[in-house]
């Protein structure tokens, strides 16, 4: 590995071989880390909200699982990916607060998980592996050497999907 | 469809929504310091619009343990508030509450939470009383949610809100304490609808 590159909130990069890839504390939000095991071209994106379509103010397409992943993907094509050899693995869409109720709010992260995985399966990427739900938060890293997601949370062992 | 657009907020409406942010934290430290005791000063706040990749950076280490109060906002204001403090200072509020050395390191048991859960509601309720009493709007806040974990974790929740309306988080920052200095955050995250409200009703 050469280098560690952050992504951040509502952002997306492409990570290059030999690189690795992460971003910090995932709550609600959902990592997407999508992969072309022949290339090692790998990316991630961190998406805040399901659906761009729902929501007015939709200039920053990269909050969106929706739109997000289409540019991830659109991103490491150019990157010398192949679209038909990418395959994902995501992680977060956790419920950070105990809130009662069925409200939007209280389904966001299990809605992000849902809605891209959904994206996914339109753009025909395979789903590898998921760590998603449950109530803590996330940091996770992406390598591009192995494949590896890695998934680190507080007071709980280091996972790898 | 509201008239203010974070993104081009002018000076006058920062300046109120800092002055609110002002009065508000400065009624939650009066109430802690009664609860705790202890005398504690406040710093002016520092108010914020901060882009999303720089929410949680602006303020700690993004992989710092902190101790988030979440509360959802119903009345003439809706929305939801946070107030976040790292948490070491929160142990020290606990320990000073429980008559413990202030220093003391150690894990919250059952009694800590809920001494945790207790200032987290004493803070926002006064901040939420003075906003109301300032604002004469009426302001219900469900109970305080609290949880535990990394900062970043803990600000995607507010941050999915804000997300919904725009690209930036209003973030007050304020630092009190005197012997132990804690900073704690204030989030306020009103409807956009709301903040027409608020602004309106101090006649702007």
């Amino acid at each position: 590995m050469d280098e560690m590159i952050k992504v951040g909130m509502a952002d997306l990069k492409v990570c290059p071989y030999p690189n690795a890839i992460t971003t910090l504390g995932l709550g609600s939000c959902v990592g997407i880390a999508v992969y072309d095991p022949v290339s090692k071209v790998g990316g991630l994106a961190h998406v805040m909200l399901p659906d761009s379509t729902q929501i007015r103010n939709n200039s920053n397409r990269a909050k969106f699982a929706d739109t997000g992943i289409i540019d991830l993907v659109d991103l490491m094509i150019k990157a010398g990916a192949l679209r038909s050899r990418l395959v994902a693995k995501i992680a977060g869409g956790a419920q950070m607060f105990a809130f009662n109720g069925q409200s939007d709010m209280v389904r966001i992260g299990a809605r992000n998980v849902e809605a891209s995985k959904i994206k996914l399966k339109e753009l025909g990427i395979r789903l590898l592996a998921e760590d998603t739900g449950l109530n803590y938060g996330r940091t996770v890293e992406f390598y591009t050497e192995t494949g590896n997601f890695i998934i680190k949370s507080v007071g709980k062992e280091k996972k790898i999907i | 469809m509201a008239k203010i657009n974070l993104e081009e907020i002018d000076s006058i409406h920062y300046d109120v929504l800092k002055e609110l942010g002002n009065i508000g934290a400065g009624n939650a430290t009066t109430a802690l310091s009664q609860l705790l005791n202890m005398k504690l000063d406040m710093k002016v706040p520092k108010v914020d619009l901060v882009g999303f990749d720089q929410l949680a950076p602006s303020i700690c280490d993004e992989e710092e343990l902190v101790v988030g109060i979440y509360l959802m906002l119903e009345g003439d204001i809706q929305g939801s508030m946070m107030f976040m403090v790292e948490k070491k200072a929160a142990t020290c509020l606990v320990n000073q509450l429980m008559g413990r050395p202030v220093h003391d390191v150690r894990e919250f048991d059952e009694m800590d939470l809920s001494a945790l859960q207790e200032i987290g509601n004493i803070i926002t309720g006064a901040y939420l009383s003075s906003l109301s009493t300032l604002t004469r709007l009426t302001i219900t806040a469900s109970i305080p949610y609290m949880s535990i974990d990394m900062a970043a974790a803990i600000l995607s929740v507010p941050a999915i809100e804000f997300g919904k309306v725009g690209d930036k988080a209003l973030l007050i920052e304020t630092q009190f304490g005197d012997e132990i200095l804690i900073n704690g955050y204030f989030i306020l995250i009103p409807e956009l609808e709301s903040y027409d409200k608020i602004l309106a009703s101090l006649g702007l």
